[in-house]
């Protein structure tokens, strides 16, 4: 008889493992690992004006993520500073303002289940916010996979060629954003773009096309996903680092010399 | 441009027309003043030293960025095929030739293996895109620019990371290409002699337009002389000879064909 928080965990980690495939994979494409990361540490800009505010946690942090993504498609667009730079700023700015305005409210909040995930803590409304955002954003992935690779080979004959690049790549940032947002809770601030990167890097090695390499790293994040879990069962260690470690040793014995290629 | 060298291009009207070209971003001036106009069938070639303005001037061109003055006037609905410069393939990123092409727009099956017969790469299809050489991959990109029946052509230095006896064999088929489609071809590059055989136009561009005309006459004009050096320019006159045959991508020799002009 498994317990109604268990089931509710491995179902919240299991729809982030789906949508971080193919979603990772874009992230390791085009190299916006450093972009993830920055929404991650917005989202706790999030969290601090959800207390302040009295506001819907996951709401306040959606919001936050996609503030920071329109913010630096802004900044971008006004090239002023290297991208890497400019997410740098982002990043520790708006976590700096978030501990700051932290101090403002009377929650004394428990810091570390927001900086590593509580997921066996995710409640039903929690799940309810992660199924619809992970299958809202495995849905825009999906209708939109072809003209997101074509801008993710090459941008300008994407264009050429008839594409709305601009739209396209907003949209990927928002995806993000709202992925983001809602997993926060499973892995953490810190952790949550490994959860992004290290499927789809694991699953590069036995992909033959872009569609195998983003089903393999959903695969593959189910079973880190899974077999956390049962760690974090089986030994009471912490789940989210728990599942990061599983994924980790998945891709260093996918590394390993001797297998397929 | 007033010059014209052929009847039968004087009577059309221009498939895309630029006038007065300038372009400075943040006032930093990286063309002025460029104008030039080319019609279906004809090649054209913008030639210059880095940070001429080359490519620059050919993605105001295309549209895909706005001059700062003047005017850029293409025919309604132009069908452009675009090469760009190189295209850098992620590491991570598996996808075979047959997929890439199927990327740009829609086109069958059959389309996909004509166009890569037609540049001369067909046993590519099945290939990681990561695992082509430098000659195949401007094929495939050549290909894939191909597929959507373009009226204009625009290439970007399109022998890029080509071998020198691979470069010539890439300009004489974008020259068969040129009379298979009749399409205008709109190219950069940086080697005259390379493109003098294969061009109809030349434009010599450092920022601004340095001279145009006939390849022989640019060849002769003391602006192009000054810009890429005299001695430079005489070591390559020494290249100038014919190849009674030449060779495709697997190094098989293939007949010249004899092109039909009606």
């Amino acid at each position: 008889m498994m317990a109604d928080f268990l089931i509710r965990a491995v179902l919240a980690g299991l729809v982030l493992a789906v949508v971080a495939g193919p979603l990772g994979c874009f992230i390791v494409w085009r190299r916006m690992a450093y972009f993830g990361d920055t929404l991650a540490h917005s989202a706790l800009l999030g969290i601090s004006l959800s207390l302040l505010f009295q506001v819907n946690v996951q709401l306040a942090v959606i919001l936050a993520c996609c503030g920071v993504a329109l913010a630096l498609v802004f900044l971008e667009r006004r090239r002023s500073l290297a991208t890497d730079t400019l997410l740098g700023i982002l990043a520790h700015s708006s976590l700096a303002l978030g501990l700051v305005l932290l101090s403002f409210t009377d929650n004394r909040i428990d810091l570390m289940a927001f900086l590593f995930g509580d997921l066996l803590a995710v409640s039903a409304q929690e799940l309810w916010v992660m199924v619809v955002g992970g299958l809202l954003s495995c849905a825009v992935l999906a209708r939109f996979w072809n003209p997101l690779l074509a801008l993710t080979l090459h941008q300008e004959l994407a264009q050429v060629e008839g594409l709305p690049v601009a739209r396209l790549r907003l949209l990927l940032m928002l995806v993000m954003a709202v992925v983001v947002a809602v997993s926060m809770k499973i892995v953490g601030v810190l952790l949550i773009t490994s959860l992004l990167i290290i499927p789809p890097a694991a699953a590069r090695r036995f992909a033959n096309s872009p569609e195998q390499m983003a089903l393999g790293a959903s695969a593959i994040g189910c079973i880190a996903v899974l077999l956390g879990i049962g760690a974090s069962w089986w030994w009471d260690t912490p789940t989210g680092p728990s599942i990061v470690v599983v994924a980790a040793l998945l891709y260093l014995v996918g590394s390993l010399p001797g297998g397929k290629r | 441009m007033n010059h014209q060298h052929s009847p039968v291009l004087a009577t059309s009207t221009p498939l895309l027309q630029l006038q007065g070209i300038a372009y400075a971003p943040e006032n930093r001036e990286i063309l002025r003043d460029v104008s030039l106009e080319l019609h279906s069938g004809q090649i054209l070639t913008v030639i210059g030293p880095n940070g001429a303005g080359k490519t620059t001037l050919i993605k105001i061109a295309m549209g895909l960025v706005s001059p700062s003055a003047g005017s850029v006037q293409r025919v309604p609905g132009l069908r452009i095929g675009y090469m760009p410069q190189r295209l850098q393939v992620e590491a991570t990123m598996p996808i075979q030739v047959e997929r890439f092409l199927r990327l740009g727009p829609a086109a069958q099956s059959q389309r996909l293996r004509e166009a890569l017969e037609e540049v001369g790469a067909p046993h590519v299809l099945k290939s990681s895109l990561n695992t082509l050489s430098g000659g195949e991959l401007q094929r495939v990109l050549l290909a894939r620019a191909l597929l959507h029946e373009p009226q204009l052509l625009v290439l970007d230095e399109p022998t890029q990371g080509v071998d020198l006896k691979g470069q010539a064999e890439l300009y004489r088929l974008i020259t068969r290409i040129r009379d298979r489609h009749q399409c205008a071809v709109l190219m950069v590059s940086h080697d005259l002699h390379l493109v003098m055989s294969s061009t109809d136009e030349v434009i010599c561009l450092n920022q601004h337009v340095c001279c145009h005309g006939h390849p022989e006459q640019v060849s002769n004009d003391p602006a192009y002389l000054e810009l890429f050096g005299k001695r430079n320019v005489e070591a390559v006159a020494l290249y100038t000879h014919h190849h009674n045959h030449h060779h495709d991508l697997t190094g098989c020799v293939v007949k010249e064909h004899k092109h039909e002009h009606p």
